[in-house]
């Protein structure tokens, strides 16, 4: 077997669109990492990409087992997506229980690599299998098989290097990218790049995975059993430079722009959860940029010292997901009643209760909008893709600080470990937040009113150490002005209307809604969150196909736009896609009177844009009134 | 540069707020002896912020003339580590109740005194819940009849004392409301306290629990039914302070000291820095069978939570420089598309 620097391809080249691959295998064969890395690469080749993770709940599975098993799937284009993609072309399996749990999505003819060495009768037994599904006929009939023998090949490719068995076959997923990389075209750089910064003070670890990786990529070169490889050009961007981003990551830095366009520093309490937990991980990383972590000892603590920092004038922001909101939900109440700024991060995963951890949902919206005690209104903020919770954010804190009051920001676990190329931004372009905190007063001037409004109902943010200011908040009712204690019953009512209006007032300063397609016409589709590039994609693919559809993603949840309304009205049907049982639906019948029809999921999955597009079809060749709920 | 600051008064403290309590509550008292206590700190009142949780302690903020925040039930101390982290300048007092801080706030209590955040917190200790009038609490004794215990409390109290040494608290103290001088003293030395001071102070709660203190409120009794504790000094107590404690092996036990039997060489000594083990023989002597320990049980110095994070971003920007968002955005990999 020859490691030696790969040589320019003899084998065909075959110029497609666009790739989908799903990488998969043992939650302990590093396929994240593959995924990764194909994702970097492909993107630092000029592809639009987008992915989508799959990790089982559990941290060790037992080996080989179906619940064990972990994947990646990554879509690469030349042209945009805005998915990761429905079906594969190619599905590589590093084992039996990867290969017969993740069939299913292949299209008939893809290519499936598999390690051939993994389907020994002990595999077989592990993934719960009485046959070896190599062996079948209809999977020949079906698809294309590449049977690899990768392990003994890469413990070939190291075997003069010292490593333990053990070592040795840890190795066995850069092979597989190789080899992959062979396939697409794809150059190695980056990732040798990364093994030798991973493993710098490895260096046996560091030339074993160098090793694989090229000897994968040489087996595709010279092995009989794939006769072509495949090219897929740069995508045509927005001009610019770009890198790949994350969710998770992106919400991290767009708080901490927040915080630097604000003039703030970010304070960020927290309690460990998934899929939450990569914002810590990321933020606490920052020390340098005034950020302070502060990991709390539960989720209402974390809340609490968000909102004490706020009192003392920092950029308080919490995050959770599904769960740990639930625990939060009384502090919540008492910022809108202390009307303080605060963020509340909710990356959602299937519920309710622990539910499916590590699968992704939109089922918390009405969670944030009403899960709390009393008439205690709440901005709600849905970011729709990775690259878009940096703008998300920044939106949220500029809201926070100009209403004087909490606001959610909905991410899920598809948007936060998912991952698209992103357009870098100039801090230097992006507008600043001004903020007036009150200063000193002496006793010559009027008493202090903590609780006095501007035009938008917004009030003073007086921090401790202001002479003169000193002042009381306090989760009991107060008097509008004063802020003292008030048990009485008019004042209670003006309050609660009063609060309800400032979160109203929101609306003011957003942008109008924007449609994509027809400004009327036979249907609109309205979405919000993560399922945007779905519905975006579907929308697109309905329009060309010749049918009358438009496309409304909703970013605000509360208040919704002003023009919202007005769009709803304009179609003769209102489809809502969503990844639970219909919760904005019912808002938007509630408030618009609006007949709006579901589409619904809550399989722990992104919709496939083929779903959607049937559903689409389905609507607008259907005869007759719109149905009647 | 010194700027002179205008000497403040026990009345300069006080806000507007008509106070709510029930005529004869304790916690006019300690009201009082904090408004009393505060101008010797020599800081202006904007500099303090009072945070409380709820129950009838936690109207505390809303009568004091500083910043101040009524929380939410057992979390004050969440919401002053996230007020020190942030303005780790201000000088912070949390204020409590033995329901809302050994209840429903104990995992909060407990997690503010193991990070040592620099706070004095005063811990109201009724052993009854008074603002929902009358149910027994988490430092009620067993067999209390209550509103919700008619045959009697079965639960074992908690002795905040010990939960506090356990999660070895710097400065761990005892007062007693009606004890004007003492506590004035007490919440003195806990306010100059670096890290978080605690501070149990006995309350007398008259409408739902008249008396529970009686023992050592009482001028006539409780020179025998309490022990100053002083540091250094051997543990003296009586009317005639002719009795003592010793040490037999690791059990306290009282002696006569007018018998000649016993010296003050004999007695256990105070030391407010020995090892929590030591300290925990002083706060499990209860009434009636010992005298009960008041003043400081121990004061040591640790690192501060608050002032640590501060370190840590503050050698961040003087190690890697103060960030550049621009220069973060474009760091690894990128590539330039038109
Ligand atoms: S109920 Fe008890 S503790 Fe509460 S104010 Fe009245 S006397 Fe004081």
């Amino acid at each position: 077997m020859s490691i030696d620097a790969p040589q320019a391809a003899s084998k065909r080249v075959q110029v497609v669109s666009g790739i989908t691959v799903r990488l998969v295998g043992d939650s302990g064969d590093g396929m994240q990492l593959l995924g990764t890395q194909l994702t970097n690469t492909s993107a630092l080749a000029g592809n639009d990409v987008a992915t989508f993770p799959d990790f089982p709940a559990e941290i060790r599975a037992p080996r080989g087992t179906r619940a064990g098993v972990s994947g990646f799937q990554v879509q690469f284009a030349s042209h945009e997506v805005h998915t990761p993609g429905d079906t594969l072309d190619t599905l590589v399996a590093m084992n039996p229980a990867a290969l017969v749990t993740n069939l299913a999505d292949l299209r008939a003819g893809g290519l499936i690599i598999v390690d051939e060495d993994s389907f020994e009768a002990k595999d077989l037994k592990l993934a719960a299998l009485e046959k070896n599904p190599l062996d079948e006929e209809t999977l020949t009939d079906k698809y294309r098989l590449a049977k690899v023998p990768i392990t003994k090949l890469t413990r070939t490719a190291v075997h003069d290097l010292g490593l333990s068995p053990k070592e040795a076959d840890r190795c066995r997923n850069f092979f597989a990218m190789g080899l992959v990389y062979w396939l697409y075209g794809r150059s190695m750089d980056t990732t040798m790049r990364f093994i030798a910064s991973k493993f710098s003070k490895l260096p046996a670890v560091r030339e074993a995975n160098e090793r694989a990786l090229k000897a994968g990529w040489a087996f595709g070169e010279t092995t009989e059993l794939l006769d072509a490889s495949y090219q897929v050009e740069p995508a045509k961007l927005a001009p610019g430079k770009y890198r790949n981003i994350m969710g998770n990551q992106a919400l991290a830095w767009g708080l901490m722009a927040a915080a630097k366009l604000s003039d703030k520093d970010l304070f960020y309490g927290t309690y460990p959860i998934t899929p939450a937990s990569d914002i810590l991980h990321e933020l606490c990383r920052f020390k340098n940029f005034g950020v302070r972590t502060f990991q709390a000892e539960d989720e209402i603590a974390a809340v609490c010292s968000a909102i004490g920092a706020a009192y003392g004038g920092g950029m308080g922001v919490t995050c959770s997901s599904g769960p740990g909101i639930a625990l939060k939900a009384e502090a919540m109440g008492l910022a809108v009643m202390l009307e303080l700024p605060l963020i509340v991060i909710d990356v959602q995963r299937g519920g309710p209760s622990t539910g499916l951890p590590t699968k992704t949902e939109q089922a918390d919206l009405l969670q944030v909008l009403y899960g709390r005690n009393g008439e205690a209104p709440i901005p709600v903020l849905a970011a729709r893709s990775p690259g878009d919770c940096f703008d998300t954010a920044i939106e949220a804190w500029r809201i926070a600080t100009r209403f004087m009051l909490p606001v959610v920001i909905l991410s899920d676990g598809y948007i936060a470990n998912g991952s698209e190329p992103w357009l870098i931004p100039d801090m230097n372009n992006i507008e600043k937040i001004s903020i007036k905190h009150p200063g000193p007063r002496t006793e010559a001037d009027p008493p202090f009113k903590p609780y006095s409004r501007d035009q938008l109902l917004s009030r003073p943010w007086a921090i401790p150490g202001t002479p003169g200011l000193m002042h009381r908040v306090g989760g009991l009712e107060k008097a509008n002005g004063s802020g003292n204690v008030s048990y009485d019953a008019e004042n209670h009512e003006m309050m609660v209307k009063l609060r309800a209006e400032k979160v109203a007032n929101v609306a003011s300063i957003l942008p109008p809604q924007q449609v994509m397609g027809p400004k009327s016409g036979q249907l609109l589709v309205v979405s919000w969150g993560g399922t945007y590039g779905a519905c975006h994609t579907a929308v697109q693919q309905a329009q060309s196909a010749g049918m009358s559809v438009a496309h409304c993603h909703l970013r605000h949840l509360n208040p919704f736009p002003a023009n919202l309304g007005e769009i709803l009205h304009s179609y003769e049907k209102v489809l809502v896609p969503e990844l639970n049982l219909g919760q904005l639906r019912m808002l938007l019948r509630d408030k618009y009177l609006v007949n709006a029809m579901g589409l619904n999921k809550v399989k722990g999955k992104p919709f496939a844009v083929s779903e959607l597009v049937s559903k689409i079809k389905e609507v607008c060749t259907a005869s007759g009134n719109g149905r009647h709920a | 540069m010194s700027t002179s600051l205008p000497v403040l008064t026990a009345n300069d403290f006080a806000s507007d707020q008509e106070i709510r309590w029930c005529p004869g509550c304790g916690d006019y008292s300690i009201l009082q002896q904090m408004k009393k206590m505060l101008p010797s700190l020599g800081l202006p009142l904007e500099q303090i912020v009072f945070v409380s949780g709820i129950g009838c302690s936690s109207r505390f903020p809303y009568y004091m003339n500083t910043y101040g925040m009524h929380s939410i039930h057992g979390r004050a101390p969440a919401f002053a580590t996230g007020l020190k982290i942030t303005r780790p300048e201000l000088k912070v007092f949390v204020i409590t109740g033995d329901g809302d801080s050994l209840s429903i706030g104990g995992n909060h209590f407990m997690h503010l005194l193991r990070r040592n955040v620099n706070l004095t917190l005063v811990l109201f200790n009724n052993r009854i819940y008074g603002l929902t009038k009358g149910q027994y609490s988490p430092t009620s004794p067993e067999g209390q009849v209550t509103k919700s215990t008619p045959l009697g409390a079965l639960d074992h109290p908690l002795n905040p004392i010990k939960l506090a040494l356990g999660a070895e608290a710097t400065f761990i103290a005892r007062s007693i409301d009606v004890h004007v001088k003492h506590l004035t003293e007490t919440l003195h030395r806990a306010a100059l306290h670096q890290g978080t001071a605690v501070v149990e102070v006995y309350q007398n709660c008259n409408v739902f629990n008249d008396g529970a203190f009686n023992y050592a409120q009482d001028k006539t009794t409780r020179a025998d039914t309490t022990i100053e504790l002083e540091h250094g000094k051997p543990l003296i107590f009586g009317k005639n302070r002719d009795k003592g404690i010793r040490l037999n092996g690791l059990t306290p036990e009282v002696v006569d000291l007018s018998t000649g039997k016993y010296s003050h060489d004999d007695l256990l000594f105070h030391d407010e820095t020995a090892d929590p083990a030591l300290v925990n023989i002083l706060a499990r002597m209860r009434h009636p069978q010992f005298p009960e320990p008041i003043g400081v049980f121990r004061s040591v110095e640790q690192p501060m939570y608050d002032v640590q994070v501060n370190q840590q971003v503050e050698s961040a920007i003087a190690n890697r420089g103060a960030g550049d968002l621009n220069k973060l955005f474009n760091s690894g990999d990128t590539w330039q598309v038109g």
